[in-house]
């Protein structure tokens, strides 16, 4: 995979991210004690189900979910500059010049009424002092890296004209367009049908490869993360309850969760379950999450200890970053975690 | 395209037969509306009556009167049963009247309508956004005679700042055209600012929310950068549609109790003696004119609506 980080200090870094935002029922802490590096050229997986933080965290990196509702604490330093505190017209330099992001739904991400090669030249422009002549060549460029054929005909394209699987090349053209060090893909392939997932996840990997862009690729989908991250984060309830290197996480999980996650997915070699398995239950309100483990009561292995919240940390013992949030004992956690010989959420001990 | 703007001109030509039709129809079946009556007088004795319906062709059958009324009408010879002028020219002489209140008014809805729905938005929730919500709703409820009476009373009658009525043409004397025609222009345009104002804030409020808003603030564009060409521009789309059918119905007939206070010779004032006197003629006239203009404009509209919206144009050019 790709090198790691270099001497100079990680690209981007957050530390005790909290993101709240005040409802009419009370204040919804969406992302709750955040923390991660990023080395230059390296992809960060962001695992999670549907409402567990990972967008925000994502968002509020861009400084994306700013706005007077939000409640917003910690840092996020990107080259050593804090982008929790820095003015909108700082922020409006980093966003698309340094950082770039694309999203889950390339269907409504680009505006309907402008051509696409318009939308790609705007960001040019917005960030140098071009000619709208050399912004559009510089369209056609990306269009063509990004491999959409004809791309000196499909630049005046509205996104209408265009298919989702080309919609989404089009963003990555876009989020390309100024070489920015760190591109933020926010479920770039849930919309997406496989064939084309597998093309955009190529797409990344590429341009990780070739040009040592830092990615963080944010996704539901543990299959998407095995193919492109070196190392992966696994959130729960606005909590980041695991994570470690590619390998470890897929390997050697510490946490329940990342069981259950693991546990849930459909391999083509092994036999067919008759029920596919899954996680019981729901995830929780984050407008009064539970005491304790936020997992406690979904997992079929909590005990008394589980009350009190575990914190992230090393529990193996060895000099790894390897680092989960629960009680349970390493040599427990391996007898438990095992399912019909593969790993899975498994049942409460007899 | 073409074949887009052919089908609608042959669907304004089916419309414009229907509302004809209807309008003659009803006056046909209302009470006291007997032409002959009124025009021979108070005192009049049947034989006289029937001298008159006769010289106006109505003993004839309903269609054979509705098809020499709408010959008349395309051939510019109608006349109107009170006055014997011609109905045509009549209105031919009112339209530069009423097409300086209607563009002047629009003008001036449509600018501060979208000043004033663009701060709200930008402001939801402040101040400025309460205080514009509550001129708007003011201004949706001012009822356009009471508040040209008012506007004529104080402005023009007590203070003396501006005429009393009375239009200048704009090729005579451009400066008293406008001074003429400022007090009528507010007051037909106060209502739509109101309604448009809070039209485009909410459907700003709306286009906010949109994926391709929070893409334009991830590309780095500046926040007036991100409301203007993004916001803004895709917000004007259902407030461009509105405006076409409001202005046809303005031109159309909107404007008829504008130009009666402020005593603006257009075809409004024509149109309003013409109901005041059941005049056949000149009502059909002014109604064929109006629903000509109405139609018009959505049809203006509509062609509008695919520059704006290229998603539409694919779906004309497929029809």
């Amino acid at each position: 995979m790709s090198p790691r980080a270099t001497a100079s200090g990680p690209l981007l870094s957050v530390k005790d991210l909290e993101v709240g935002f005040a409802t009419e029922d009370g204040l919804l802490k969406a992302v709750d004690g955040v923390s991660f590096e990023l080395a230059r050229g390296e992809v960060l997986g962001i695992v999670g189900e549907s409402g567990c933080g990972k967008s925000v965290t994502a968002q509020t990196v861009m400084g994306l979910t700013r706005s007077s509702n939000a409640r917003i604490s910690g840092s996020v330093e990107f080259n050593g500059a804090d982008l929790i505190e820095a003015s909108d017209d700082d922020l409006r330099k980093v966003r698309g010049e340094s950082i770039a992001m694309i999203f889950q739904d390339p269907m409504t991400s680009l505006n309907p009424v402008y051509k696409v090669g318009k939308q790609i030249a705007e960001q040019i422009l917005a960030h140098r002092d071009v000619s709208d002549k050399e912004a559009r060549d510089r369209a056609i460029e990306l269009l063509r890296d990004v491999g959409i054929p004809h791309p000196e005909r499909r630049i005046d394209d509205y996104p209408y004209e265009y298919s989702g699987g080309m919609r989404q090349r089009a963003m990555v053209a876009m989020a390309l367009s100024l070489e920015p060090e760190v591109l933020i893909a926010d479920e770039p392939t849930t919309a997406l049908d496989v064939t084309i997932q597998a093309q955009i996840l190529t797409l990344i990997e590429q341009l990780n490869r070739d040009r040592d862009l830092a990615v963080v690729l944010i996704t539901h989908d543990l299959g998407v993360v095995a193919e492109v991250a070196d190392r992966v984060q696994v959130m729960y309830a606005g909590q980041v309850v695991e994570r470690g290197t590619l390998d470890e996480i897929f390997y050697d999980p510490q946490h329940p969760y990342t069981w259950g996650l693991l546990g849930s997915l459909t391999r083509l070699d092994r036999p067919r379950p008759k029920r596919l398995p899954q996680i019981a239950g729901q995830p929780p309100s984050l407008l009064s999450p539970p005491g304790g483990c936020r997992f406690r009561p979904r997992c079929p292995h909590a005990f008394e200890q589980c009350a009190e919240l575990p914190s992230l940390e090393g529990r193996l013992g060895k000099r790894s970053e390897h680092a989960d949030r629960c009680w349970l004992q390493p040599k427990e956690k391996e007898s438990r975690r095992s399912v019909d010989g593969r790993i899975g959420l498994g049942a409460p001990a007899a | 395209m073409g074949r887009f703007i052919a089908k609608r001109l042959v669907g304004m030509v089916g419309v414009l037969f229907a509302i004809s039709v209807i309008v003659f129809l009803i006056f046909n079946v209302i009470p006291n509306s007997d032409p002959a009556a009124r025009i021979a007088g108070k005192n009049a004795d049947a034989e006289l009556i029937a001298r008159v319906n006769d010289d106006l062709g109505l003993n004839d059958p309903l269609p054979v009167q509705y098809v020499t009324l709408m010959k008349e009408i395309f051939t510019g010879q109608l006349t109107s049963y009170s006055s014997d002028l011609n109905v045509d020219e009549q209105i031919r002489e009112g339209i530069p009247a009423t097409m300086s209140l209607c563009i002047g008014a629009a003008i001036i809805w449509m600018a501060f309508a979208i000043v004033f729905g663009y701060l709200s938005a930008v402001r939801a929730g402040g101040k400025l956004d309460t205080m514009l919500t509550v001129l708007a709703l003011i201004g949706i409820s001012l009822p356009v005679f009471w508040l040209a009476a008012i506007l004529l009373y104080y402005l023009s009658f007590r203070v003396q700042l501006f005429p009393t009525g009375g239009y200048v043409p704009l090729t005579e004397d451009p400066a008293q055209w406008a001074y003429h025609l400022l007090l009528p222009w507010i007051t037909l345009a106060v209502l739509f600012i109101g309604f448009y104002s809070r039209l485009l804030r909410s459907s700003m409020l709306d286009v906010m929310n949109e994926d391709y808003v929070r893409t334009a603030r991830a590309k780095g564009l500046s926040e007036r950068q991100v409301r203007t060409r993004h916001v803004l521009r895709n917000s004007l789309i259902p407030i461009v549609t509105l405006f076409g059918l409001d202005f046809g119905a303005v031109v159309g007939g909107g404007a008829i109790l504008t130009e009666t206070v402020f005593n603006i010779n257009g075809v409004g004032l024509y149109a309003g003696e013409a109901i005041g006197s059941l005049d056949l003629p000149p009502l059909m006239a002014v109604t064929m004119f109006g629903a000509f203009f109405i139609v018009l404009f959505n049809t203006i509209v509509d062609i509008l609506y695919a520059y704006l919206d290229p998603r539409i144009r694919l779906g004309s050019s497929a029809v």
